[in-house]
């Protein structure tokens, strides 16, 4: 474990050091992403503005479901993207040889290489939202709630982990998967409404299908108080079954690997 | 003046013939990569989720069916003015691919415009199954465009496709300055999202802001053709005007900044 985290720490270094490189495009990144969030909050005005309500949720409510998308959002672009995103490359060049042939889990390698500060700005806008939004809703900050609200946050991110790291891996067998990544984002975005404002046939889709209500609504309940026990079982039992998924896919995966030029 | 016009009109016709043609076969060879591209633009179906939720609660001046044919329009016309041509331009510039096409007789834009235009003949049929998969769904929501107004909203599509590329190329002559730029598109891309009417028909907007949303080109880029496809009332004429006159404002621009980017360019790599 402590020669994992010493890597990690090498790793990022390495990588924010040249990332700073490029300075401007966090002014730029930092532009685009309180943008899409005025834009979001926007778009979220338009229901509430005419005296409805998404699915029951009050407009706090509804704004702790979106600073957690956000946060999301920033975690994908600062370490899923840059790092996931890198598995189709190595498939097509062979350079997944040498990944392999390092003495750490290769898994591991591929998923927490690089660290991109550019999804920083919404990391630390999300995580705003969600601490004005809960205080406006009038969460109380008992330690039940907190232990509920991070465990429920922890969950989020493994199945949004897994999500992708399943999408990204299948590129053992397809090469040009790399847009499919796209797709579950453009789905993802769903994320940013609480799921019980979708009809029926969409809601049953965002939570068993592509489980997007894992993802942004049921951390919100978690953090708002208000979680039933159920609900907080299942988005643990969702979180352990991904990952326990995705870590068998990829076992499964790399039995079909057979490098680049054979 | 040395060749008669109807030699030259030959001449580009055989031009534009091969050039579509031979990316038309190029972009077949990638078609499973587009047809997940066009996959990715769910978003309308989403809002339209969202928004026939709201209109079971009542008083949204919308009736179910409007807003299923608005937000399939939508999905339609977007599929069809999608623009990325920064990115191949960014790329082919920093390969170096950029000298050889440009040493060729033949104005650059012109080799993207037939990429684009050859990528939605490949999406077509796809859009096409999107669209019957829809109305399998959602049966109700079934309607025939009349001729008149479907041949509007080809028209109104292709100008909204024609100045989202202009627009869009004219924010690329910055790579002629800088090596990331497209970073710039992501800024450009979040009025298009919020106000070109992906989101919600901007007839849902509050008053003030359509008013000032109308004043952007961003809304004929999706609500106007939209709208005209599924049959609402829309003040052609003037849309168009608007279109023609965004147009004009940005082509100089273009011409301009393509000009001093080519004197600024140097070869990547030379």
């Amino acid at each position: 474990m402590g020669r994992y985290l010493t890597t990690l720490r090498v790793f990022w270094i390495a990588s924010l050091t040249a990332e700073l490189e490029y300075q401007a495009n966090f002014l730029i990144e930092l532009v685009a992403t309180a943008g899409n969030l005025v834009g979001s909050i926007f778009v979220l005005s338009l229901f509430y503005g005419r005296g409805q309500s998404l699915g029951g949720w009050s407009w706090e409510g509804a704004l702790v479901v979106l600073g957690i998308y956000t946060l999301l959002e920033g975690i994908t672009s600062t370490l899923l993207q840059p790092n996931l995103s890198t598995i189709v490359a190595h498939v097509r060049t062979g350079s997944l040889d040498f990944v392999l042939l390092k003495p750490i889990d290769s898994q591991f390698w591929l998923s927490a290489r690089t660290f991109s500060p550019w999804g920083l700005p919404g990391i630390a806008l999300g995580a705003g939202l969600i601490g004005y939004a809960a205080w406006k809703a009038g969460a109380t900050p008992t330690p039940l709630t907190l232990l509920g609200a991070a465990l429920m946050l922890v969950a989020s991110l493994m199945i949004l982990y897994s999500l992708w790291f399943v999408l990204a891996a299948s590129s053992i067998w397809f090469v040009k998967i790399w847009n499919a990544t796209e797709v579950l984002r453009s789905v993802l975005v769903a994320g940013r409404f609480p799921v019980s404002a979708f009809p029926a046939g969409l809601r049953a889709f965002f939570t068993f299908i592509v489980p997007v209500a894992f993802l942004t609504t049921v951390p919100a309940e978690a953090i708002l108080g208000r979680a039933s026990g159920p609900w907080l079982l299942a988005g643990g039992a969702v979180a352990i079954a991904s990952v326990v998924l995705s870590r068998w896919f990829w076992t499964f995966a790399l039995r079909f690997y057979t490098s680049a030029s054979s | 003046m040395s060749r008669p016009l109807r030699q030259r009109l030959a001449h580009a016709r055989r031009i534009a013939t091969v050039l579509l043609s031979s990316q038309y076969a190029y972009m077949l060879e990638y078609r499973a990569e587009i047809v997940l591209w066009a996959l990715s633009g769910v978003l309308p179906f989403i809002m339209l989720g969202l928004w026939s939720a709201v209109d079971a609660a009542g008083g949204l001046g919308m009736d179910s069916l409007q807003l299923a044919r608005y937000f399939l329009s939508a999905f339609v016309v977007r599929q069809f003015t999608i623009v990325w041509v920064m990115y191949t331009f960014e790329e082919d510039n920093l390969n170096g691919r950029l000298s050889p096409y440009l040493l060729q007789p033949l104005p650059l834009v012109w080799r993207y415009v037939a990429a684009h235009l050859s990528e939605q003949a490949t999406r077509l049929p796809f859009v096409a199954m999107l669209v019957g998969l829809f109305f399998l769904l959602y049966p109700a929501a079934f309607w025939w465009p009349s001729i008149s107004s479907l041949l509007l909203a080809v028209l109104a599509t292709l100008a909204a496709f024609a100045l989202r590329f202009l627009m869009q190329f004219t924010l690329t002559m910055v790579c002629f300055w800088s090596e990331k730029a497209t970073a710039l598109e992501r800024l450009l891309y979040l009025p298009y999202l919020y106000l070109s009417g992906l989101v919600a028909p901007l007839a849902l907007y509050p008053e003030s802001v359509r008013t000032f949303a109308f004043w952007t080109p961003f809304p004929y880029m999706v609500d106007v053709p939209a709208r005209i496809l599924a049959g609402e009332s829309v003040p052609v004429l003037q849309s168009f005007a608007a279109m023609a006159a965004w147009a004009a404002l940005l082509l100089p621009i273009n011409l301009l900044l393509w000009r001093r980017g080519l004197r600024h360019y140097s070869a990547m790599g030379a």
